[in-house]
């Protein structure tokens, strides 16, 4: 399994170069991106130029950082200077950033190998990657399937061995879903643990930069990389606590594990039932299970689409085909310009999403919807305070099914936003969620649950997580693509 | 039937910070197009806004020289409107928690103009139109602005022009703004509606925008008030509608429904966190406000004895209130410092952009050691005058014109000399005066002035050469 940790030995003790090791992963995406369609451009020369610069300081016996050569992705909303960014939407197709987003300046100057942009649903709206303009990922466990959304793209490629790591997004659940969809790990941290500079925005008050991972392990190690506090971003706090995979490893004895009852009705068996059989290891790790309630969470959904589409209304005026990206060939002047381009430029889900998010905010309507959403996100942050006391992290379904087959999901956009139900609480509270792969269904697609923390509990969830690996097994299964190292 | 005008203002303000309200490129006027720029204030995809403090602590300043609460807790909101100079869509503003509010502004005539609130918010780009294309230059884009939102409490055109004044006048005292209207720094609406006069209803509003001096503002409020009235007369009723005024015709004329009918959509900027503003901090930024205009002016009246029309004079601008305050340390009579200002100092400054100025070659210490020589006798008046224009003109003491013979009164024996010899270099004068031409005088006490090079004693001569003719 092509871990970080892996790869970071094998490079530190010469069993392979970095030159190496960037062409096996090229070939393989190579190889599989015809299927899987994670990757929607490819980075190979600067790759390469990467893998060169550390191989030279391996050779000249140079310690290198955890990070350092290790080949891995950004979901495309991720801002690379001069790598066309396109976050999979036709109206932003041909922009490349002139200025790196924060977490990408970080990882970069630690000499990570970027091999390429992936795919995912148009500004992160949507649930199974279809609504990028690229077409979806697949799932690399059955390509019948989707890779699930938004960062489905980093999903499959980390899935599918095609990259070793991946940084996505979640505003409602867009890295731990996929991740579930595709059996592996997905860490959204507290809002403002890591700087959204150069994210390109779809709900900026929920949205969130974090990592998709093979293991828990690997989660722990890009969050202590990227989480910190970033002067162009107001609203970023950084964990200010000891690094995560400082207490990864900590006993878990006594650490009381809530299990909240709304959060498992209307979950498909096969899904429960995975869960419930992991509660076996942790009574043996001596966790304690406790039941609580969070009956709050019904508010979740339609408080999350409508705050979610509110700032997203906003958030995507600008794309108006003036200044980069998509213009409308044909136009009577300015006005008629910016309706045709943004008519021709953006998808159905996105128009859907920009039409809500404007009748919400509109005068009138304002105190009926987007007021009282704001109220309601407030309940709701206090009822997960109120959990927190007789409960240390809270264990729930990251998804109520395993991954849609292809062209499910945009069929019945409604029901698809329901399926959010157990991701979206997490992004309006603005607290810590990971989902670990916890087995596979009968049909062999993989399941996941998700640790609930404290605001800034990333340390406690992952040292939870982690044991439960430790324990049970890493759920992780080779696909037939990818690096096998 | 008498009708009264009743008006409001929306005044923006450029702020003079060196950079602007989200980013930290320079806010300087003009520039090649496009060249003050950067990621953030050009909106492109992914960039956050990070508010310049000094922006807030300018807007408390205006605020307090106001006379407004200042809130502890403030916000900032995105309007939402879509135009080819606002790149990101939206303009960040605030709207339901401003930092200001509650202020007023004093009036000459005592009535105060209530301020509702004074509010921060980023200023848009500019389009530029050319050989029939549209260009747009974002320099301007990002620049921090504050919003000063008037109760509708102007009663007369007078009253709004004198408001707009003093806006100016208290803003570019406490150094916030340059206030150029001309250059686009200061700008204002006005709501304007009439109403029958002693009624206390208020009528249907109407809007003026594009009104780029005081003057034009004084014509545009002018044209609409007539206007208003008419369709009052003519038993019509007054549409609420916004208005541009155009200068070359002199009239207002509805802008298209388009660029009027917004929604926009406020809320909270998620990208933005709360606003405090200290106690502490806001009794600090008090203290180093300068003395206000309306203070010193009172002042001036009551302590020192100035006029109140010279008083305002003075106090309009900063520079030369500063200059008085510097010349008039030690000297028995301010009203002597005040008189050279007004009169010699202000007739080489012709316009009020020289007065602002104030540039002139006589320091203000120069000008008191002037008034000094006066004042402990040592020369008259005459020299005085004399001796400041020639200052003013080489920018040198006034002891580099004045000699030590110069100096001093002259005695009773040579007054009494040069007033013979006066009355008999002018027979015709003497003459005349016989004659009951009393201003003839003037003509032989003017020789004894001459002749004592300005050393005697005006009136004292005079007095001695009437008695020498009688």
């Amino acid at each position: 399994m092509g871990t970080i940790a892996k790869i970071h030995e094998m490079l530190e003790t010469k069993q392979i170069s970095c030159k190496e090791l960037t062409n096996l992963y090229l070939k393989e995406i190579d190889n599989a991106n015809k299927e899987l369609n994670a990757y929607v451009t490819i980075t190979a020369e600067q790759a390469l130029d990467t893998a060169e610069l550390v191989d030279k300081k391996i050779a000249s016996g140079e310690k290198i950082g955890i990070l350092e050569g290790v080949p891995m992705t950004l979901k495309d909303n991720l801002s690379t200077k001069g790598i066309e960014t396109t976050c999979c939407s036709k109206i932003l197709k041909g922009y490349t950033p002139i200025y790196d987003a924060t977490v990408w300046k970080n990882l970069k100057s630690q000499n990570a190998v970027l091999l390429g942009k992936t795919n995912m649903d148009e500004f992160a709206m949507g649930s199974s990657c279809e609504t990028s303009c690229f077409g979806g990922a697949t799932n690399p466990h059955n390509t019948n399937h989707c890779s699930g959304g938004s960062s489905g793209g980093v999903a499959s490629a980390v899935g599918g061995n095609i990259a070793a790591y991946g940084l996505g997004s979640d505003t409602g659940g867009s890295i731990r879903q996929p991740a579930s969809f595709c059996g592996i790990v997905g860490l959204k941290p507290t809002y403002g643990a890591v700087s959204r500079y150069g994210l390109i925005a779809y709900a900026s008050s929920l949205d969130q930069i974090g990592p998709i991972t093979k293991t828990v392990e690997d989660a722990s190690i890009v969050y202590d990389a990227i989480s910190q506090y970033d002067p162009k971003d107001s609203t970023s706090q950084g964990y200010k606590g000891v690094k995560t995979f400082d207490t990864l490893n900590n006993d878990i004895k006594g650490m009381k594990i809530g299990i909240p009852k709304e959060y498992y009705e209307g979950i498909r068996d096969d899904v429960k039932e995975a869960i419930f059989a992991t509660l076996k290891s942790f009574e043996d790790l001596g966790a304690e299970i406790v039941h609580i309630e969070l009956s709050a969470v019904k508010y979740a959904l339609p408080v999350y689409y409508i705050i979610a589409c509110a700032e997203a209304s906003s958030n995507l005026g600008r794309y108006d085909g003036i200044r980069y990206g998509y213009k409308t060939a044909h136009y009577n002047g300015t006005h008629d310009m910016i309706c045709r381009t943004r008519s021709e430029g953006f998808g159905e889900e996105v128009k859907r999403r920009i039409l809500l998010g404007t009748y919400v905010l509109s005068a009138g309507y304002y105190d009926a919807y987007y007021k009282k959403a704001q109220k309601l996100r407030g309940t709701i942050i206090t009822a997960f305070n109120k959990a927190f006391e007789s409960c240390d992290v809270i264990l729930a379904p990251t998804v109520p099914m395993t991954a849609f087959e292809m062209g499910h999901a945009t069929s019945d956009p409604i029901e698809t936003y329901l399926t959010d139900i157990c991701t979206v609480p997490v992004n309006i509270a603005g607290l810590p969620g990971i989902s670990v792969p916890c087995g596979f269904n009968a049909k062999g697609m993989p399941i996941g649950m998700q640790f609930i923390g404290k605001k800034f509990g990333e340390a406690q969830i992952l040292n939870a997580a982690y044991k439960y690996q430790q324990n049970a097994g890493q759920n992780f299964k080779d696909t037939k693509w990818g690096v096998k190292l | 039937m008498k009708y009264e005008l009743v008006a409001g203002f929306e005044t923006h303000i450029e702020l003079a910070t060196k950079t602007k309200i989200f980013c930290s490129c320079t806010t300087e006027f003009g520039g090649e197009p496009n060249t003050h720029c950067c990621p953030v204030c050009i909106g492109l995809p992914g960039t956050l806004p990070k508010l310049n403090r000094q922006v807030v602590n300018y807007a408390v300043k205006a605020g307090l020289a106001t006379h407004c609460e200042i809130a502890e807790i403030a916000k900032m909101d995105r309007k939402n409107y879509c135009y080819p100079d606002l790149p990101k869509a939206y303009q960040i503003s605030q709207y339901d928690m401003p930092l200001c509010l509650n202020g007023y502004v004093e009036l000459s005539n005592g009535r105060k103009i209530r301020l509702e609130r004074i509010h921060i918010e980023e200023d848009a780009g500019k389009l530029i139109h050319s050989h029939g294309d549209t260009y747009v230059d974002y320099n301007r884009g990002g620049v921090p602005l504050i919003e000063i939102v008037s109760k509708p409490d102007i009663r007369s055109v007078d009253e709004a022009k004198e408001y707009v004044e003093k806006l100016q006048q208290v803003m570019r005292y406490i150094g916030i703004s340059d206030c150029k209207m001309q250059e686009g720094s200061m700008r204002c609406d006005v709501n304007i509606s009439v109403r029958e006069a002693g009624s206390e209803e208020l009528g249907t509003r109407t809007e003026i925008k594009n009104m780029n001096s005081i003057t034009n503002i004084a014509k545009a409020m002018e044209y609409e008030f007539e206007r208003q009235c008419d369709v009052l007369e003519s038993g019509e009723k007054v549409t609420q509608e916004t208005l541009r005024y155009d200068d070359a015709t002199n009239s207002t004329y509805p802008m298209r429904s388009k660029e009027d009918a917004h929604d926009y959509r406020y809320f909270r900027d998620p990208d933005l966190v709360t606003i405090n503003v200290s106690r502490e901090d806001v009794a600090e930024i008090k203290k180093s406000l300068p003395e206000l205009p309306a203070d010193k002016c009172r002042r001036y009246i009551d302590e020192l004895e100035i006029p109140e029309k010279d008083a305002q004079l003075l106090t309009k601008y900063r520079n030369i209130s500063e200059y008085f305050d510097e010349a008039i340390k030690g000297v028995k009579s301010p009203k002597t410092v005040s008189n050279f200002i007004i009169g010699q100092i202000f007739s080489r400054l012709e316009t009020e952009a020289d007065k602002e100025e104030f540039n002139i070659k006589t320091t203000p210490k120069q000008l008191n050691e002037l008034v000094k020589l006066l004042d402990e006798g040592k020369i008259r008046n005459n020299l005085a005058k004399s001796t400041l224009e020639k200052m003013l003109d080489e920018g040198k003491n006034a002891t580099d014109y004045i000699s030590e013979s110069d100096m001093g009164g002259l005695d009773e024996n040579a007054l009494n000399d040069l007033c013979k010899q006066a009355v008999e270099a002018n027979p015709k004068a003497v003459e005349d005066y016989k004659n009951g031409k009393e201003k003839a005088i003037k003509a032989m006490v003017g020789f004894v002035m001459k002749n004592s090079r300005g050393r005697a004693d005006a009136a004292l001569a005079e007095q001695k050469i009437k008695d020498l003719i009688k």
